[in-house]
């Protein structure tokens, strides 16, 4: 057993835990200072994301680990809330790297009345306050990644490659082709092309946010598109999240709402090149 | 055949790419938030030493090679092949060409054990350790005092490699060298 005597202990630095805390204060001192709220939604859930390229991790019973809070926290605006935030773990099956891990931890938050122009002025004001002061530069993705050529595991390679590339400083990529919308509105003037942005900084891609969709038809059809993308790939069907739809149909307020990586943050804010520096127990 | 599919890929990992056989050296995965999950891989191939790099999106699999490092004493040459025996007292023997054994006689003599990297049983490399002990057999004689600072000159070894040595070194003194970079440590 001597050989095992070590592996009790943490994969990361007390550096690193004490960086991690005041990260996650930071955060939550920013969003008091906006009057958002936190809540707290299920990381168990009934349905799961129909992501095309999303795995969940599911329990014997057939409930799934939610691998973002989103669809909890739009039923929560649909049902009046205000603004919120959510600071808490999501899973994601098989992915593991340097810069992933199965389990992390995911701030998102939706703002009331917010377009995707004014929560990337929000979101830069956040990374202003964490990261430091910094100029958040913008880049379509046309110009990132060239054009719509070939087929989308294609787009995708050519995608994380160019995100690579960028190197040092903060990027916004905006104008997503409307086929990579997700749950994006798609923009009034130019269908084409999506209400979707992300966050790349120091070339990790760190936030993806939105103008949310809040059209059920068009989501639910975006979710039989995905569903039929996963068949194809032989990835299981993922049964539409009713309570969700249910709640757009009810109507969910005009708002914008962006998902950012706290460990990637974490990792940034360190110089840290690794999850495995800024996670406790990254050993699975 | 074996084969491994991209979850499984791990530094170390013995594989055929493009029909040579590789070592996986390193092995990212990258992922766009909502995009395809691929494999970026670094590969050294055992034939050649050259490395390379290939990407794989998740979930593909390529074939596993046969490859088996294992220690071999180097027996003799009959002037075209190099001929070693395993030392796990099969007394199997391999013949490795010319090309395979490159340098490594620079530094190993008749008796001496290295490993042989065998592809489907046959020889492609002949890793040497990372200090050996060698007679020298030619050089100017030695300055005698000299035996801290300054200058080196040519010494020619029993295997024929010539390395540079301090100035106090003579012919018959046995050095300790350094295989990776070519150079003397000591006197051994």
């Amino acid at each position: 057993m001597a050989g095992q005597s070590n592996q009790w202990r943490p994969t990361c630095s007390l550096a690193a835990l004490l960086a991690r805390a005041a990260v996650v204060a930071e955060i939550r001192a920013f969003f008091a200072d906006r009057d958002v709220i936190e809540v707290q939604t299920p990381t168990l859930g009934r349905t799961s994301t129909t992501e095309p390229q999303i795995d969940s991790l599911h329990t014997a019973d057939g409930a799934f680990l939610q691998t973002s809070p989103e669809h909890y926290m739009k039923r929560l605006l649909a049902a009046g809330a205000p603004s919120i935030y959510q600071l808490g773990p999501v899973h994601r099956a098989g992915e593991t790297g340097r810069l992933h891990r199965e389990e992390f931890t995911m701030l998102e938050w939706y703002r009331l009345g917010f377009d995707d122009a004014a929560l990337m002025e929000e979101v830069t004001a956040l990374m202003d306050r964490i990261l430091g002061c910094g100029e958040c530069r913008r880049i379509s993705h046309e110009s990132l990644v060239g054009a719509l050529a070939g087929d989308q595991a294609d787009l995708d390679l050519r995608f994380a490659n160019a995100v690579e590339r960028l190197g040092e400083g903060r990027w916004f990529v905006t104008d997503y082709p409307a086929a990579q919308a997700s749950l994006a509105r798609l923009r009034p003037g130019n269908p084409r092309l999506a209400a979707r942005f992300e966050l790349i900084v120091d070339g990790v891609e760190l936030a993806n946010g939105y103008h949310e969709l809040t059209d059920p038809t068009e989501l639910r059809q975006r979710m039989a598109r995905d569903n039929a993308i996963r068949a194809a790939a032989g990835r299981p069907h993922m049964e539409a999240d009713e309570r969700l739809l249910a709640a757009m149909a009810e109507g969910l307020p005009d708002c914008a709402g962006v998902a950012l990586g706290v460990d990637r943050l974490v990792m940034l804010a360190m110089g840290a090149s690794n999850l495995a520096e800024v996670m406790p127990f990254a050993e699975r | 055949m074996a084969s491994y599919a991209t979850n499984e890929f791990r530094a170390g990992l013995k594989v055929l790419l493009e029909g040579d056989p590789c070592a996986i050296l390193e092995n990212e995965f990258v992922k766009p938030g909502k995009g395809q999950a691929f494999n970026r891989v670094k590969f050294r191939n055992l034939k050649t030493g050259r490395v390379w790099e290939r990407t794989f999106k998740s979930g593909e699999a390529i074939e596993a090679a046969d490859v088996v490092e294992t220690a071999m004493q180097y027996l003799y040459t009959d002037g075209v092949f190099y001929h070693f025996m395993k030392t796990d007292g099969s007394y199997e023997q391999v013949a490795a060409a010319k090309a395979v054994v490159g340098d490594a006689l620079n530094w190993i003599t008749e008796q001496d054990v290295c490993q042989v990297t065998l592809w489907d049983d046959q020889p492609i490399s002949i890793t040497v350790p990372n200090f050996v002990t060698l007679e020298v057999t030619e050089t100017d004689p030695g300055l005698k005092g000299d035996t801290a600072q300054g200058g080196s000159k040519p010494a020619t070894l029993v295997t024929g490699a010539v390395i540079r040595v301090p100035l106090f070194i003579n012919v018959g003194d046995v050095l300790k060298i350094d295989t990776r970079s070519g150079e003397y440590v000591s006197r051994a």
